[in-house]
């Protein structure tokens, strides 16, 4: 268990980071992150005209080896992971068998017989917990790395430009796909992904080992420090927002199925069909029958009036009858105005229907659109 | 930023400043750095009537919303219509250009029992 209730929240291993920079600290999860370092607007411009630096060493890492480690995962997650070569990263839900989402994680497949996750903070012990009751009956070993390494992210259409001054192979990683590297004596998993709608990379390595691999990679950008800023908790969710990207806990939670949160991509229904020796997965059948009827409520864009922002749980209205409710709202720092996600009732969620939002002190008219927000060019 | 002393602080982060029977009420640093970057201020409309410990207004920013409550009961003189324009005054300057409203009171005694600067920096400095 990660539990620190006693002693507070638990520092990254990039807390000096924080301090050199000034991050104004929070709890998030049981760990301590910079919530920003200064305007969160500026944050968030700033990864989408060059480039941001964030500290996600509180997502979960968990290892995962053994002859049936591809098995169990397939058994777990929604997504198929049998098949995936050496070097490629897949984004999947890990369902209740009820369809509902325990998590969404990142699958890296590694060497043969090892597969490395990338979960939620929050849902962390919970997945281990989930894990350890449907494992007994593979051959798999679970190892949760999350304290023993660090984890940032890399963010902006100016990043590869400088990443290509110190290694050629990782401009040229493929999206979703990633490679191990030696940096001097360091070992890292460098990922062609990301949470922020733009190009960039994930970085995976050794919590000790944190601090100086980043003191050394900011120090190879020389005069181009400026071009990556640090960034805080605050813009990360603004920039996943923009490009349309779930946060478990708003527009994922374990009511909430995955097709009705537009994750269809992501879930393998006829998983087992075309390989026998794959098994199913946790909720298929459950996801299946959400398939055959439709989903009820899907997630949808929506552009209020005004300069008010969305928050989650209010509701969306139909005139006097609520049609559905908001997950998550922003002043889009790239759109300058209003935006806001919410599960809607298939009768109202085609493009561009005339809705209203409840802001609490007034209701205000808002249209629906198709997600995401932002793309990059 | 240093923390005027011309006024009193409740412990929901507002400041009062009395002059004669006018109250500036606005939002202290500490506030506006734990709210970020603040993006849309609506106050109650001028000759709105206020009662004591009620909400004048909200705050909102890139991350949350904030209802904005008056300690002493009175009618709102003036709204400052500044921070509908840019309302990131609020985050650069709270304790002068951005304050909130001003507010005609019979009685302001009830600010009395908040805290001075030196209580609220002890606090949230």
């Amino acid at each position: 268990m990660s539990s620190t209730t006693e002693t507070g929240p638990r520092n990254t291993p990039f807390e000096k980071l924080h301090e050199r920079f000034g991050g104004q600290m929070v709890d998030y999860a049981g760990w301590n992150l910079p919530l920003r370092f200064g305007s969160v607007i500026e944050e968030h411009r700033a990864v989408r005209a060059s480039g941001g630096l964030f500290d996600v060493s509180h997502m979960g890492r968990l290892r995962f080896m053994g002859p049936d480690a591809c098995r169990f995962l397939d058994r777990v997650c929604t997504r198929q992971i049998h098949g995936m070569s050496e070097g490629q990263c897949r984004y999947s839900l890990v369902c209740n068998e009820q369809g509902g989402c325990r998590d969404d994680v990142l699958v890296y497949r590694m060497e043969s017989e090892s597969y490395l996750m990338v979960c939620n903070a929050a849902n962390r012990d919970k997945l281990i917990a989930h894990f350890a009751e449907h494992s007994p009956d593979f051959d798999v070993s679970i190892d949760d790395q999350t304290l023993a390494t660090a984890m940032c992210a890399i963010q902006g259409p100016r990043v590869m430009d400088l990443i290509g001054g110190v290694s050629r192979e990782i401009p040229a990683l493929k999206r979703f796909r990633f490679t191990i590297k030696d940096l001097m004596v360091i070992k890292v998993i460098v990922s062609r992904t990301g949470y922020t709608g733009e190009d960039g990379v994930e970085v995976i390595l050794d919590a000790k080992m944190a601090t100086p691999a980043l003191e050394m990679f900011l120090k190879d950008f020389g005069e181009n420090d400026s071009m990556v800023r640090p960034c805080g908790l605050a813009a990360r969710d603004t920039l996943r927002l923009e490009a349309a990207m779930p946060l478990y806990g708003h527009e994922l939670t374990e009511d909430i199925d995955p097709l009705s949160a537009g994750l269809g991509f992501a879930v393998k229904l006829d998983k087992g069909v075309e390989h026998p020796e794959v098994g199913g997965f946790i909720g298929q059948q459950a996801l299946q029958e959400v398939a055959d009827r439709g989903p009820a409520r899907r997630l949808v864009g929506l552009l209020p009036e005004g300069r008010r922002s969305p928050r989650q749980h209010m509701q969306v209205l139909d005139g006097d009858r609520v049609v559905g409710e908001v997950t998550s709202g922003c002043l889009s720092p790239t759109l300058d105005r209003p935006i806001a996600m919410a599960y809607v009732d298939v009768a109202c969620c085609s493009p561009d229907t005339s809705l209203q939002i409840d802001l609490g002190r007034a209701k205000v008219p808002a249209t629906t659109c198709e997600l995401p927000f932002y793309k990059r060019p | 930023m240093a923390i005027p002393s011309d006024r009193r602080y409740s412990e929901s982060h507002e400041w009062f400043r009395v002059e004669g029977n006018i109250v500036t009420v606005g939002i202290t640093k500490h506030a506006t750095d734990e709210l970020t970057d603040i993006t849309y201020v609506e106050m109650n409309p001028v000759g709105t009537d206020v009662s004591p410990g009620g909400a004048v207004g909200e705050v909102e920013s890139v991350k949350t919303t904030a209802e904005v409550f008056s300690v002493v009961g009175g009618t709102i003189r003036e709204v400052n219509e500044t921070l509908g324009g840019d309302p990131s005054i609020l985050n650069e300057d709270p304790y002068d250009a951005g304050w909130l409203l001003k507010l005609e009171v019979d009685d302001a005694s009830a600010l009395d029992g908040l805290m001075d600067d030196k209580a609220y920096e002890q606090l949230h400095g």
